[in-house]
């Protein structure tokens, strides 16, 4: 189920002195299977677009069209869209609100009119993904976890659901580093299984070592939509707007600078490990 | 000379253990935790979530006292109640979320609240709002409401609500986890200054950027101390981060990957400039 944008606009507070596009005028498709990095300095955009294309904003003018429908329509079966896109907010641990974990993670598929059975089974795949032990965890109350397990249940409340669209707004801020390794490597895990992700975050690294495209908005604008190399490459734009490159491709850029060999696609650690060691003459 | 550098210390935790009561579960957060910190000295205490890390911070203010051992701010225990409010005093605290440290619906209001209640006369107070809002480069936003400004500011009007109470330690936990690039950079240089202003800090973090600035990093595994040293010791070793569960920013770790390939690039960098030095030799 493709998503398309046909000239997205935006307006907060028509009309009154704090009236402001948010999203300008945006276009774009994502094909089923992607892994697209959104980025953007605060302010750009990033969390609206989110918003409208889960239908929880209604664009001020164009459309976002998915599997070929305008969700906008009138009689569009809005179910369906909340069937298929699975929006993680940022700190979304603060949504918790039932009495025991698995009762917050069942909530979601229990609108879905499924078996108690495949409700169980769907939260002990979605708790699995998650790393939370089921006969352990399920019971307890999700307000006496750590924030960490908070965030994982948060996230297995969405998973639950089977989305196919899988978003995510800023998933690992705050996170530790074995809790971001963890989550990216969940959210790798669930693309190659086919679900289409679509990842907000501020960690130009993570998105250098997983994503497969890169969507750069400024100011409610486009800017730039390309592979990680492609977007990265472009360091002098990005670091205008205020936005990092990854640390390996500053690395790498640094070493050009001094006249080294090093070509300007590289963005990933191993990539450029191979190309320093053939630079010191591929032996130690 | 060792008792010299224990009178020295602003802060002395010792053999510090510490638990927190629940039904289930009695194991201590802080196990036997032996640490002084010198004045006008930058530590970084970095650890996993659970690693121990922000119950220390708590421990060093009396915000927790410990189960046994002394936590000792500059000659008081924090065990003993009298000291209870000279002890917040000179220690300052500032949080992971600026939005639950703003109280009031003006910035000069907000940080005048510490002073405040402390009993500071009008004109001092006045005078301890401007300093303060002028070291976290603020002034100029001293009439705005707090809830319009971004992550990053916000968090420096925390920060100057500490500092309007003139402590003499300030101990962040994770200050900057909720903000984003530029909020982080903004908040970063206002601890960086105040250090170089003489203030001693202890951050709290898991960011590992971060830890590089500090002159000292304490790394915190399950409720303990399993390293002290300089960022450039700490980041030698890969092992100790490892059993951490730390990772070491990109740099550190190509460094460590063509140190183990058996390339000889000599200590290890901090910065990415030092790396590309390195490398350029």
């Amino acid at each position: 189920m493709p998503i398309e944008l046909q000239n997205l606009t935006y307006t907060y507070m028509p009309g009154t002195p704090f009236e402001a596009k948010a999203v300008d005028d945006l276009s774009l498709k994502i094909e089923d299977g992607e892994f697209v990095g959104i980025i953007g300095h605060t302010g750009s955009g990033k969390t609206t677009m989110i918003s409208l294309i889960a239908g929880l904003l209604k664009p001020t003018s164009g459309r976002v069209l998915i599997d070929g429908e305008d969700i906008g329509a009138k009689g569009y079966d809005r179910k369906k869209l909340r069937r298929k896109i699975g929006v993680v907010f940022q700190y979304p641990e603060h949504q918790l609100f039932e009495e025991t974990v698995y009762k917050d993670i069942a909530f979601g598929p229990g609108k879905l009119g499924i078996s108690p059975e495949e409700t169980e089974e769907r939260v002990r795949y979605a708790m699995e993904l998650m790393e939370l032990d089921f006969d352990s965890v399920k019971n307890l109350s999700p307000f006496e976890l750590s924030g960490g397990q908070k965030r994982r249940v948060a996230i297995a409340g969405v998973l639950a659901m089977k989305p196919s669209v899988l978003i995510l707004d800023e998933p690992v801020a705050g996170l530790d580093p074995a809790g971001r390794i963890h989550l990216m490597n969940m959210i790798g895990r669930l693309n190659r299984e086919g679900v289409t992700i679509l990842l907000i975050t501020h960690s130009m690294d993570d998105l250098a070592e997983n994503a497969r495209r890169v969507v750069v908005l400024k100011g409610a604008r486009l800017m730039m939509d390309g592979t990680p190399a492609e977007v990265f490459a472009r360091r002098d734009e990005l670091t205008a707007a205020s936005l990092d490159v990854p640390c390996v491709a500053e690395i790498a850029a640094k070493l050009r600078a001094r006249g080294k060999d090093i070509p300007p696609d590289i963005i990933r650690l191993d990539d450029l490990q191979r190309c320093v060691e053939n630079m010191l003459g591929g032996r130690p | 000379m060792s008792r010299e550098r224990e009178t020295m210390a602003v802060i002395e935790a010792k053999d510090v253990t510490y638990a927190y009561t629940s039904e289930d579960d009695v194991s201590p957060a802080l196990w036997n935790v032996t640490l002084s910190i010198e004045p006008g000295e930058f530590v970084a205490i970095v650890g996993h979530n659970g690693s121990g890390k922000s119950t220390l911070a708590k421990l060093l203010n009396g915000l927790y006292t410990p189960a046994s051992g002394h936590v000792v701010v500059k000659g008081m225990d924090t065990q003993d109640e009298r000291h209870v409010w000279d002890i917040r005093r000179t220690v300052g605290m500032v949080f992971q979320n600026p939005d639950n440290q703003l109280v009031a619906t003006v910035v000069e209001e907000d940080v005048a609240f510490g002073p405040e209640n402390l009993g500071v006369p009008p004109a001092e107070i006045r005078q301890r709002v401007d300093e303060a809002l002028e070291q976290v480069n603020m002034s100029a936003f001293k009439d705005h409401a707090p809830h319009m400004l971004s992550g990053g500011q916000k968090q420096r009007v925390a920060i100057a609500g500490v500092l309007a109470m003139h402590p003499e330690i300030i101990v962040f936990d994770e200050p900057t986890a909720m903000l984003d690039p530029e909020g982080r950079e903004e908040v970063l240089a206002a601890i960086r200054d105040l250090n170089g202003k003489g203030k001693t800090i202890v951050l709290i973090t898991h960011y590992m950027e971060e830890a590089l600035l500090a002159d000292r990093v304490v790394v915190m595994t399950g409720g303990q101390i399993t390293a002290t040293g300089t960022p450039r010791e700490i980041f030698a070793d890969e092992t100790v981060l490892k059993e951490a569960g730390l990772t070491a920013p990109p740099h550190i770790e190509l460094y460590h990957r063509l140190k183990n390939k058996g390339y000889d690039l000599g200590e290890c960098p901090l910065t990415v400039d030092e790396l590309v030095d390195k490398l350029c030799r």
